[in-house]
């Protein structure tokens, strides 16, 4: 095979089939391009795939709850006509604590409040007005998740980049001078704070410092957090994401085989079980992959659905990037710091039952923060913050008839460990989570019949994501927006003529939204409409 | 100045101006306000200064507390304290003097410690002893430094523009200018921004919204160097060296200059007291009255105007306007009623409630017989600051006991003694040492402060700094311990923060102290702002100070006030 060349005449090849490189392989394809996706694993889906991690249990690989999948791509891509059923199994979400009790946030304002006043009538009161602010705060940012980030230098930026810049002003005008302010005294301070600032009773604090800092490699008394809040919220609302959470039918494969089917529809040919060693260089320009197997595909295009470090520093050989660019990419922030822990259930625990769909255990900011201090010091948490979700809820057919699978985020399981191996790590996750879960959902330790860990370690070896983080890249200020993946390189074109980037690393970051591959396959689609298809970054 | 039709100018009053508290920035603000702004002196304002202390200062302040020795009882070193000032108000000529050290340094029990210098190549040449790649590293992190200072420096001395450009506070008639103020000053900026390039545009956002551990994991290897180099990011501040926005405090620090050498630190002769004492005396000059042991108690706002302050002992004063010097919360939450707030604007109470203003910091100001050999270090190392700490882990162990509300108990110390190059403020031979405590808590998370808490937490510091020069507790004759508690009962500071507020960019620029009032003007007629909680923040800088009675000075032009 090595040497071989193929002459398909493929326009486009995407690298990896997660959402977002089958997003841009769709949006690509129905603009007529001719595209191929290459895909390392033996299914397509990426972090969103659904497998089997005991006999006759699936779940959900890494990413388990749906809530950021942008409405424009759903609709662009006809998802729906292609089996997508994107509102169903609608959650709420339910902050469990130690030895019973908790509060259910969902749809309805009345069990909201009333749930929340067992601890506190203050924050009760306090929140839905305070939560509505900053949804509406984290609207009028969300309008940039579809948008190609803007250089800082004005000139710098066609029309189209300026009449977005010019629609994002006056989405923030509009919010009015009061949230104006209050976004510019909220943006850059940590979570914390700001919760101390809205509520008085821990268990409704310990939430929202979990929301603020999950899949961050921070604690809730990081400066920055109330940032990664609003992210959050921002995919929550209906204008840029599902409008809430949902458990998907099929888990979360269900996404992804809706996107296979669009991609296939529009002519996309995807390949599993191919992985990409390197790209190939030639006159300074991306001109195709070669194949572990040595395979050699060309294309006047290469879009890389991988993340950046994957993309810039395995698959592009040395010689070919310039060293600052290079130090920019070995730097940037991917310490990986969540675990992934799937258990198969004979039995669902009351506890588990009764609540929402998705549970979170961190009763206290301190609790979360103290779970980051161990982090710091590269250890696992000794009381760890976790999100929990129960998928067979929303589809018994995940698991064997009456039987359950818990898929469960533990945080922190840092990626960068220290006088602990992933072995031990592993071992801790599993050990720490069965008993954080026996104090909030006793008997839960008896119903689990397998099990199965994956720290960050396994999630770079096994979804290839450097230093194990899910987002490609944490997102945090200074990795987001025009810095991601690094300054001047913003608008998904990569050094090197010819390259794309077109995951997660690249604006607006993680969570299935499929948002990076729509805007980089616009920003692809622009250059081939103005005939220069081989442009690079500037 | 003044009205057109040459009405008494000060309105019946008997004071154009009164300044609430004489620290380093309210004197500013009296002595530029009595020069009228102008260097001839024309149009002077009558100004009153009320400082409830029986002496001006504040937290820049010497006293002797200990026969025969003077200290520096809370601020310690002199750097920032703007060249413009010292020139307008010709400080030399009323007696200050700073003496700047060439030496930093940081000793180490286990082996070498950490020497630099204000000479760059010397600092090099001594990083190369732990590491042939950080000694190389250094040069490019040092233009990284300062090219990020060249940026910030012009923006100490402006009012910050407000991006939302008009007052939010639509009663407040205070500024009608203050649109186009704030058009010009955005354009100022955005020029100053637009000379980088886009490159060092992108630098310096990246730079302002990340830690000072993840800067410096760029550039270096050796691991007490980098703990060493983070510590001016830290100080003052409740952030740990992996805390976002560290970065940018790194530049709070480094931008001073002594006798134009930028990023130069030194000490003022005769301590810290003897910049007040300076700024006081130009003020005097300049005709500015000033009383002591006169503490306000109130604000006095009438229809929404600001008249004047009722002293604690119910004498009540006048004024066409009137200034605070006292920090955001005092002054929001103690010197004005909440009702004369709310009837303006009841945000304004929440802001002032939800400001930061913890105390993270200590200082031991000790009396010693000789002068104390730090381990790992040459013997000139006490002619400058002596960090003692070690890697990030140090600091961030140290952080983590803040943040569950106790002191570290391994701290990280700021020591200087400047009697090594200020003999005026001891006897022959003996020394003079202050030592800064990062972190201590305002508030214990078991019980108060009490005598016990406090020499436990005194122990702890004079251990570790015993660990780390040998011998040195034998030569203490005094020492005095003070906990954020203590300076905010004895100085007035609110939780003890030493900068009047968190230095984060929540609270910068236009947002200090508050949205909305970033730009030392208060909410009512005739109300400002002038002290470390106002834009550009803390330090011995007085930057906020001159900052304050320029506007003040423009809206007596205008004849707003």
């Amino acid at each position: 095979m090595a040497g071989q060349t193929h002459s398909k005449g493929y326009d486009v090849i995407v690298i990896g089939a997660g959402h977002n490189g089958l997003v841009t392989a769709a949006y690509l394809a129905r603009a007529g391009q001719k595209v191929l996706v290459l895909e390392a694993g033996d299914q397509p889906g990426g972090t969103a795939q659904t497998r089997e991690f005991a006999p006759g249990f699936r779940v959900s690989a890494v990413a388990h709850i749906l809530q950021a999948l942008h409405p424009k791509v759903i609709g662009d891509l006809d998802l729906e006509r292609h089996g997508l059923k994107p509102h169903a199994n609608r959650i709420g979400t339910s902050a469990l604590l130690p030895g019973g009790g908790r509060i259910d946030i969902t749809d309805d304002p009345v069990a909201t409040h009333d749930s929340i006043a067992k601890f506190s009538a203050a924050d009760a009161a306090a929140w839905h007005p305070r939560m509505e602010r900053l949804n509406r705060i984290a609207g009028a940012l969300g309008t940039f998740l579809t948008k190609t980030p803007p250089s800082p230098s004005p000139s710098a930026n066609d029309f189209q980049t300026r009449l977005a810049l010019g629609m994002f002003a006056l989405q923030l005008r509009l919010m009015g001078k009061k949230d104006m302010l209050e976004l510019s005294r909220i943006l850059t301070i940590n979570v914390a704070d700001l919760a101390n600032d809205f509520f008085e009773s821990d268990v409704v604090k310990g939430l929202l410092g979990f929301e603020a800092t999950l899949g961050v490699y921070l604690g809730p008394r990081s400066p920055n957090t109330v940032f990664n809040l609003l992210y959050r919220l921002a995919t929550l609302s209906p204008k840029h994401g599902l409008g809430g959470l949902h458990l998907p039918q099929g888990g979360m494969g269900g996404v992804i085989a809706a996107l296979v089917k669009a991609a296939e529809a529009r002519g996309v040919t995807i390949r599993t079980q191919a992985p990409v060693d390197h790209i190939l260089i030639e006159r300074e320009r991306a001109v195709g992959v070669v194949l572990a197997n040595g395979e050699e595909i060309r294309a006047p295009i290469i879009a890389s659905s991988a993340d950046p470090q994957r993309t810039l520093l395995k698959m592009v050989q040395p010689g070919n990037l310039d060293t600052e660019f290079l130090r920019r990419m070995r730097h940037l922030r991917m310490n990986g710091c969540v675990a992934k822990v799937h258990l198969a259930l004979d039995a669902l625990p009351g506890a588990l039952a009764q609540a929402q769909g998705r549970m979170v255990v961190a009763p206290s900011t301190n609790h979360v923060e103290r779970a980051f201090d161990c982090a710091k010091y590269g250890r696992v948490s000794d009381h760890p913050a976790l999100e929990i979700v129960i998928p067979t809820l929303a589809d018994p057919t995940l698991a064997p008839k009456g039987k359950h699978v818990a898929s469960i985020l533990y945080q922190y399981a840092p990626y960068k460990l220290r006088a602990t191996t992933p072995d031990e790590a592993r071992a801790q996750v599993l050990d720490r989570t069965l008993a954080t879960l026996e104090e909030v959902a006793p008997g839960t330790r008896h119903a689990v019949t397998a099990s199965e860990v994956l720290v960050p370690h396994d999630l770079e070896s096994r979804f290839n994501l450097s230093g194990g983080q899910w987002h490609h890249g944490e997102v945090t200020l200074d990795q987001v927006f025009f810095l991601r993946p690094a300054a001047s390189f913003q608008q998904y074109r990569m050094p090197l003529p010819g390259l794309w980037l077109c995951g997660a690393g690249a604006h607006p970051g993680g969570n299935v939204s499929g948002a990076a591959g729509a805007n980089a396959a616009r920003e692809i689609i622009k250059d081939l409409k103005q005939g220069h298809a081989n442009r690079g970054a500037a | 100045m003044g009205n057109a039709n040459g009405e008494n100018r000060t309105g019946g009053n008997r004071y154009d101006a009164i300044v609430i508290g004489g620290g380093h920035n309210g004197l500013t603000t009296a002595a530029y306000l009595a020069k009228g702004g102008e260097a001839q002196g024309k149009n002077k304002l009558k100004v009153l200064v009320l400082e409830r202390y029986h002496k001006v200062g504040g937290a820049a302040m010497s006293e002797e507390i200990y026969p025969g020795f003077t200290y520096s009882t809370c601020s310690y070193v002199c750097s920032l304290l703007r060249p413009e000032i010292i020139r307008f108000l010709d400080l030399p000529r009323h007696g200050l003097q700073v003496i700047p050290y060439e030496i930093n340094s940081s000793p180490n029990p286990e082996g070498e410690g950490i020497v630099t210098y204000s000479d760059h190549d010397r600092t090099r040449e001594s990083l190369r002893r732990h590491s042939i790649k950080d000694a190389e590293a250094y040069d490019h992190y040092a233009a990284e430094i300062s090219r990020q200072c060249r940026f910030i420096k012009p923006l100490l001395m402006v009012t910050p523009p407000d991006p939302t450009q008009i007052n939010p506070f639509a009663q407040n008639k205070i500024n009608p200018w203050g649109k186009r103020t704030d058009l010009e000053g955005l354009l100022k900026i955005a020029a100053e921004f637009g000379r980088m390039g886009e490159k060092q545009m992108y630098e310096i956002i990246r730079f302002w919204t990340m830690s000072i551990g993840d800067f410096l994991d760029e550039y270096f290897e050796t691991p007490r160097w980098k703990g060493f180099a983070a510590a001016s990011s830290i100080i003052g501040t409740a952030l740990g060296p992996y805390s976002p926005g560290t970065a940018y405090v790194l530049l709070h620090h480094y931008m001073g200059e002594v006798d134009g050498q930028i990023g130069a630190w030194g000490f003022a002769r005769g301590g810290m007291g003897a910049v007040s004492k300076a700024i006081a005396s130009a003020a005097t000059e300049a005709g500015v009255e000033i009383r002591t042991n006169a503490e306000v108690d109130k604000v006095i706002v009438r229809n929404g105007k600001c008249v004047g302050v009722a002293l604690r002992n119910g004498e009540e004063i006048y004024a066409r306007t009137v200034v605070s010097n006292a920090d955001p919360k005092r002054t929001y939450l103690k010197l004005i009623e909440k009702s004369d707030l709310d009837a303006i604007d009841p945000d304004i109470h929440a802001y002032a409630t939800n400001f930061k203003i913890r105390g993270s910091s200590g200082k031991l100001n000790i009396a010693l017989d000789g002068l104390p050999q730090f381990a790992g270090l040459p013997k000139e190392s006490a002619w400058g600051t002596v960090d003692i700490g070690g890697d990030f882990d140090y600091i961030e162990r140290a952080f983590d006991d803040y943040k569950y509300g106790s002191w570290s108990k391994r701290p990280f110390l700021d020591i200087v003694i400047p009697t090594t190059v200020d003999p005026t403020m001891t006897p022959p031979g003996k020394h003079f040492m202050s030592v800064f405590v990062q972190y201590v808590p305002y508030k214990l998370a078991e019980q108060p402060w009490s005598p016990e808490m406090k020499a436990a937490f005194e122990k702890d510091v004079l251990d570790t700094i015993e660990m780390n020069a040998p011998g040195f507790k034998k030569l203490i004759l005094h020492c005095q311990t003070r906990t954020p508690w203590d300076i905010e009962n004895e100085v007035g500071l609110t939780e003890g923060n030493i900068f009047q507020g968190e230095l984060t960019l929540d609270q910068m620029l236009f947002n200090r102290p508050f949205p909305g009032l970033g730009q030392y003007r208060g909410p009512f007629d005739g109300f400002y702002m002038c002290g470390s909680g106002t834009h550009p923040g803390g330090g011995v800088m007085g930057a906020p100070g001159a900052n304050a009675a320029r506007e003040m000075l423009k809206d007596f032009k205008h004849g707003v006030v």
